[in-house]
């Protein structure tokens, strides 16, 4: 396993061992999506995610 | 096993203290009193406690020596009678707002007349363990806490405890809060078709938990707005400050996450996917979690912070029972570990 870093939140996370270049994780603090840039060495980027409006 | 009595307990506040102390496997409940309800079972006044108790409520003049007293009398009432209480038990804990501040001029300010006992108010230590872990621990008196001042207070704490806050400028709380605030005696407003479906702004500023934020988190320039929305329980602050030059989302992060990092109770609730994104009061019923959330509006240094809370719970009862397990040395967390439902 390697480590990065969230860059929303700034939370530690563990890339699992197997983990694919371009697979989509979880920030398990912020619940963000991530995108797995780099492996060597490791770093992610956020993802686009679905915005929530209520207010139509 | 420890003796505890609860003079007052025929109130919801009184009610949630028998729940979670009928369940805590280190006290033994010896008395309840009312003199409203004296002779009658306690469960049929709090029927969830029906099977659990056979406890009749008795009469305050024969309160027994015990270990611990809780006072969950109206406010006003337990100031009077303190030093009697002090001679029936080592340790009290008052749930009502007589002992909440530490000064009797902010005392006489915010509820109107003069502190009936002013020498006691330093001998209390405000009931809120994120606030006061330490002196509890050491505490023989011990202060409960108001419902919303505590979602304000928690609302504010990785704000002010980190330092990102301007406290310079104001700060402003809003609070929607449920019916069971206002406790279990009727009045006009809470009748079912003046209080159903209501969202009313009954206290757009002066609200007299706003002393207890004044004193706690020590700002001078803040006001609290209280508006009574459709639920029973339930309390969600929401404070609007600004944060200090060069604040950013990360500095939030880690200030909320150290805050929750340090209270057992104390959670951070800021998702990007599911239906609680952000701290709602509805799933915490029951629980004594405090949930936290926060944004901020890069343009302008705008920060919003929110607690949601049970207000019987984390704003009156479970703090007490916290507070309590402190007092005595148990674990924390002891009979309050349950996590709420859901749905519900």
């Amino acid at each position: 396993m390697s480590t990065t870093t969230c860059p929303e939140c700034m939370a530690e996370i563990e890339l699992e061992t197997g983990t694919e270049l371009n697979e989509i994780i979880v920030c398990p603090d912020c619940g963000v999506d991530l995108e797995v840039i780099s492996l060597n060495p490791p770093e992610v980027e956020l993802a686009p995610m679905e915005e929530e409006d209520w207010g139509e | 096993m420890i003796r505890a009595s609860i003079i007052g307990g025929s109130g919801y506040t009184g009610g949630e203290l028998l729940r979670l102390l009928l369940a805590h496997p280190e006290i033994e409940i010896a008395q309840v009193t009312s003199r409203q309800k004296l002779g009658e079972y306690v469960y049929q006044t709090h029927p969830n406690l029906r099977k659990q108790t056979s406890l009749k409520f008795s009469s305050p003049e024969e309160l027994q020596p015990t270990d611990l007293l809780f006072l969950a009398l109206p406010h006003g009432q337990a100031q009077h009678h303190i030093e009697r209480y002090a001679e029936t038990a080592k340790y009290i804990i008052d749930l009502s707002a007589d002992f909440r501040l530490r000064s009797p001029e902010l005392y006489e300010e915010w509820y109107g007349e003069p502190h009936a006992a002013p020498e006691w108010l330093s001998k209390f230590v405000y009931g809120l363990p994120e606030l006061h872990r330490a002196e509890l621990r050491t505490a023989k008196y011990v202060s409960g806490v108001g419902c919303n001042a505590t979602a304000s207070n928690l609302a504010l704490l990785p704000l002010i405890e980190a330092g990102p806050l301007d406290t310079d400028k104001p700060v402003i709380v809003e609070l929607k809060v449920g019916s069971s605030e206002g406790g279990a005696s009727a009045n006009p407003g809470s009748h079912h078709p003046e209080r159903s479906s209501v969202v009313r702004t009954y206290a757009p500023y002066g609200h007299r938990h706003t002393a207890e934020v004044i004193q706690e988190m020590g700002l001078q320039n803040v006001s609290l707005t209280m508006t009574s929305v459709d639920l029973v329980r339930g309390a969600l602050a929401t404070v609007h400050g600004y944060v200090k030059d060069g604040v950013a989302i990360k500095d939030l992060w880690k200030a909320y996450r150290n805050a929750a990092a340090g209270n057992p109770f104390l959670r951070v609730v800021k998702e990007r996917r599911g239906i609680y994104r952000v701290p709602e009061p509805k799933i915490l019923a029951g629980s004594n979690y405090a949930d936290l959330g926060f944004d901020l509006d890069p343009a302008t240094g705008h920060v919003i912070s929110m607690c949601a809370i049970d207000n019987l719970m984390k704003g009156a009862s479970g703090s007490a029972v916290q507070s309590m397990n402190l007092m005595m040395g148990f674990e924390e967390t002891l009979g309050l570990e349950f996590m709420g439902l859901h749905p519900i």
